[in-house]
């Protein structure tokens, strides 16, 4: 249920509480309703594996998987996701348990300066389970909505298709 | 055994996969306030009048800066002078405007919501005055060119043009490129309560650099700059757009002191367009005399790129061709038409990066005039020693480079007629170019130190911009001193860390890795003086000079490798918790190469004349050869590059894994240089139509296709003791020529400006 709090600006929408499921776990924020949910993560949660790159859905660094769907977070606000599951990159995997797609990652050098990495990762691991990593070109083409400027893409590739099983 | 030259994988790796490693924008930080930058809306003019009373009023504000209420702050010093600056102008001084995007108020508040809606409560009334823009007005001679002169001429050039029996005329246009990484700028500031300054950056311009020039904007005295610390720890790309100071990094600092809380700056993507630098669009002129056998004799090439008031950074187009073949007459010039659009500065590959488009496409036009494979033609012109300085190389594989690479491609089975290659209805085309690319030793130091339990820990105040400086680094220091990499551990992005230059013009691996090898062979040998002085060391009375490292964290007499003892050993006996050493690198070649530019006279021509013994003898340029292969829909004009096979010649592969890396980047940057990189500005208001990454495209996944890239490996003996030369920016270099001479290859049609689209091949 949506609590609306009542501002003191009057222009300044009111803060209001939602409740998410991020990464397992029950939490409970009180945020202003034009809090993005890639902000509410980061800024809220302490969640700063989802990055920043553009706040404008064009890069893919902020992707995270809600209920299990990969979407940029940076372009829904934290409200409209009220009791839904929300998955991290940190929800993946840590340096000391990896998560298959994370040291796929490593392994093939799918990344240089990694600031498009969680994204990608978030990305890879959805790709995966949405039956799309049969084929490189079917990779390339799936994982275009995550920018890499470094471009580590060959490296990226490799890595989704040995994650995937398909290694050759 | 040893461990340079192993494809190490990547030490932070798994930080990145896992979403743990933390960039600038991630520190928490206790009392944090947010800003944000509201920028001009016209290009150029006066600000009438601003008023902030209703942003100052709003929830959550906490104070906004104007040019009527900002702290005075200096002029910069520019970067080309020793300083630190590309824009020498800082922000909020007075009421003018220069260009779009310049910052006309700062706005400071408890959240980034709170400051981003403030700043829209501001409203600024504008006098508007008409605009410079474009490359059309008059044009003027830069002061410096890399700290060139502008001109540059060996021989007649105009003379043996009326003479050559064939000679091609052309102009070529590049756009504004913008460096985009995907990590926006972040800066935060926060002073202490001695008035100590820290500032987390995401800094690829040193943080050496940096504190230096945070102190000139902040009347800090440079003997007090100590006082200002400036972390970096990881970066999220650079390319050059984080480079140097701007503006926008001296403003936190600036709101933080008048608040006493720490300021956090982040840019939106849009802001990035007008506030970290740009490369400058260019015309480029090109003229070619050669004679029937497509021997050259000369070479004309006019450049010309954006000036400005605020500060100057000419696009260094013609340097490649006064250095990439055996020609005895050329002429290169460099001139600039000011613009109201900002300071250009450094972006991968700068200077060579559109001049090789230029030069690398006139000489795909000349080979046609002479019906002369294009290879064969730059093989005629194969410049066996650096006809610039009259000197020779330290290396130079670029004729393995061509036959490695033509070997690879499948370069024979082009047909030479353009239009005539297919594959069903996709018409086919190959090209090629030569890369070459100039990258620099800077000067750098480092710190070995090797602790009780034999474990070694590198630091060095560079930063790894994402290369895999973290990982190679500690390769190089492991080798040296005879230890696993695993038990080295490399710290960078620390001014608490021993100076390093910002890791700019493909410089990382061939300043830091001879720094890091020198402290390391230092540590050692300093280990070894304990151990041959100990009575109870299996090395006592032995040659401190000649014990060898045996692996393993053991050192061994020369003469016999069975008598041995250890880093442990040898500390634990001695009763240290540590032993270290300090060593710099590259400083009096530095000084001899720039002394005339960053020193008054007389101290800069006695400096020069005093280092004159460190003076380079050999001309080091990192070269290669780029092949690729592109498939052009006749009907919708679309182009996809299908291959591509880069062969480099690189000196030694410190890493073949993070090396090859970095060549897939810039061969995608070239990718992106051809076919989709381009700012578009309104040729009436001066302001950029499409600052953002929908507008301005960049290579996705499904826009590079199978790279093949091979390194000679091959040490090249006399830049440095590791024998390595540089690889961030030579494989840009040439991609953007071969891909437009792939182009005319497969269609006939030659695109002389970038990028290359439909609308060119169509139309
Ligand atoms: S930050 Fe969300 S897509 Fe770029
Ligand atoms: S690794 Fe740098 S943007 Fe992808």
């Amino acid at each position: 249920m949506i609590e609306v709090v009542p501002s003191e600006g009057g222009v300044v929408p009111a803060a209001v509480e939602v409740g998410l499921v991020v990464n397992g776990e029950a939490r409970r924020l009180v945020v202003e309703p034009r809090v993005t949910l890639l902000d509410a993560l980061r800024e809220r949660l302490g969640l700063t594996g989802a990055k920043k790159g553009c706040d404008h859905g064009e890069c893919g660094a902020c992707t995270v998987l809600v209920d299990d769907r990969r979407i940029y977070s940076c372009t829904t606000l934290a409200v409209m996701q009220e009791g839904r599951r929300v998955t991290t990159v940190e929800g993946l995997g840590t340096p000391e348990s990896p998560h298959p797609v994370q040291a796929a990652f490593v392994e093939h050098d799918g990344m240089q300066c990694g600031m498009c990495t969680p994204g990608q990762v978030v990305s890879a691991v959805a790709l995966i389970a949405e039956g799309h990593a049969g084929s490189e070109d079917e990779i390339r083409e799936w994982m275009s909505g995550n920018l890499c400027r470094c471009a580590a893409y060959p490296g990226i590739v490799a890595a989704v298709r040995a994650a995937a099983g398909g290694a050759s | 055994m040893t461990s340079v030259g192993t494809p190490v994988p990547r030490v932070d790796g798994l930080l990145k996969a896992t979403g743990t490693a933390r960039y600038t924008a991630d520190i928490p930080f206790e009392d944090l306030t947010h800003a944000v930058l509201l920028q001009a809306t016209i290009a150029r003019g006066r600000i009438a009048s601003i008023d902030a009373s209703a942003a100052e009023a709003a929830p959550g504000v906490l104070l906004v800066l104007t040019h009527l209420n900002a702290p005075r702050l200096p002029r910069m010093r520019a970067f080309a002078k020793g300083g630190s600056a590309q824009q020498t102008v800082p922000a909020l001084q007075d009421d003018r405007v220069r260009f779009a995007g310049e910052t006309v108020a700062f706005v400071v508040a408890e959240s980034q919501e709170q400051a981003r809606y403030a700043a829209m409560l501001i409203s600024v009334e504008y006098d508007e005055e008409p605009p410079a823009v474009g490359l059309h007005g008059d044009a003027y001679p830069p002061a410096k060119v890399n700290g060139q002169p502008p001109d540059y001429r060996r021989g007649d050039a105009e003379r043996a043009l009326a003479d050559a029996a064939v000679t091609v005329e052309r102009t070529y246009r590049t756009p504004v490129h913008h460096h985009n990484p995907i990590e926006p700028p972040v800066t935060i500031a926060s002073w202490d309560d001695d008035g100590g300054l820290t500032v987390h950056e995401a800094a690829q311009g040193g943080v050496h650099m940096m504190r230096l020039g945070f102190a000139e904007a902040l009347g800090i005295p440079r003997r007090k700059a100590g006082s200002i610390r400036v972390v970096s720890k990881f970066l999220g790309g650079g390319f050059g757009g984080k480079g140097f100071m701007w503006p926008r990094n001296i403003l936190p600092a600036v709101a933080a002191r008048l608040l006493g809380r720490p300021v956090k700056l982040e840019l939106t993507r849009a802001q990035m367009y007008t506030s970290g630098g740009y490369r400058s669009e260019t015309v480029q002129r090109l003229r070619l005399g050669a004679d029937r056998d497509g021997r050259l004799g000369s070479i004309v090439h006019e450049s010309t790129s954006t000036g400005s008031d605020m500060g100057e950074f000419p696009e260094p187009c013609a340097q490649i061709t006064q250095m990439l073949y055996a020609c005895p007459n050329v002429t290169g010039t460099h001139r600039l038409v000011r613009q109201n659009v900002g300071v250009p500065t450094f972006t991968r590959a700068p200077g060579e990066g559109p001049g090789s488009f230029a030069l690398e496409s006139a000489l795909d036009e000349l080979a046609g005039e002479l019906s002369l494979d294009p290879l064969e033609l730059r093989l005629r012109n194969y410049a066996e020693t650096d006809p610039e300085h009259d000197r020779p190389w330290s290396s130079k594989g670029l004729r393995e480079c061509y036959s490695e690479g033509a070997e690879r491609f499948g370069w024979s089975a082009r047909n030479p007629e353009p239009g005539s290659m297919r594959d069903g209805r996709w018409l086919v085309g190959y090209g090629m170019a030569t890369a070459a690319y100039s990258s620099h030793t800077w000067p750098t130091f480092a710190r070995v130190r090797i602790r009780a339990d034999g474990t070694a820990v590198v630091r060095c105040a560079t930063t790894d911009i994402g290369t895999g400086t973290y990982t190679v680094m500690a390769q190089v220091a492991a080798d040296a001193l005879g230890v696993r990499p695993g038990d080295v551990t490399f710290e960078a992005g620390d001014t608490r860390y021993p100076f390093a230059f910002p890791p700019v013009s493909s410089s990382g691996a061939r300043s830091i890795g001879p720094a890091v090898r020198a402290a390391a062979l230092a540590v050692r040998t300093r280990v070894a003086r304990l151990a041959v002085k100990d009575r109870e060391s299996p090395l006592f009375g032995a040659d401190a000079a000649t014990v060898r490292a045996i692996g393993g964290g053991r050192l061994a007499r020369a003469d016999d490798p069975e008598r041995y003892d250890t880093f442990v050993d040898v500390l634990e006996r001695a009763g240290l918790g540590h032993v270290e050493e300090r060593k710099g690198y590259g400083v009096m070649p530095f000084l001899h190469s720039t002394a005339s530019g960053i020193a008054p006279w007389p101290v800069g021509p006695l400096l020069r004349v005093a280092t004159r013994p460190f003076a380079g003898r050999y001309s080091t340029y990192d070269f290669g050869a780029q092949f690729v292969e592109v498939r052009v829909d006749p009907d919708l004009g679309v182009v996809r590059v299908s291959r591509v096979v880069g062969v480099y010649d690189i000196g030694r592969v410190l890493n073949p894994r993070t090396a090859r890396n970095q060549a897939v980047g810039g061969i995608t940057w070239g990718i992106g240089m051809a076919l989709m990189e381009r700012t578009t500005t309104h040729p009436r208001l001066g302001k950029y139509t499409s600052p953002n990454l929908s507008g301005y495209l960049l290579p996705t996944n499904a826009d590079v296709p199978d790279i093949d890239v091979h390194f000679l490996d091959r040490p090249d003996p006399l830049v440095n003791p590791l024998g390595v030369k540089g690889v961030g920016e030579l494989p840009v270099v040439g991609v953007a020529a071969a891909i437009a001479n792939a182009v005319h290859h497969a269609t006939g049609k030659r695109v002389r400006s970038l990028p290359i689209g439909p609308a060119e091949l169509l139309g």
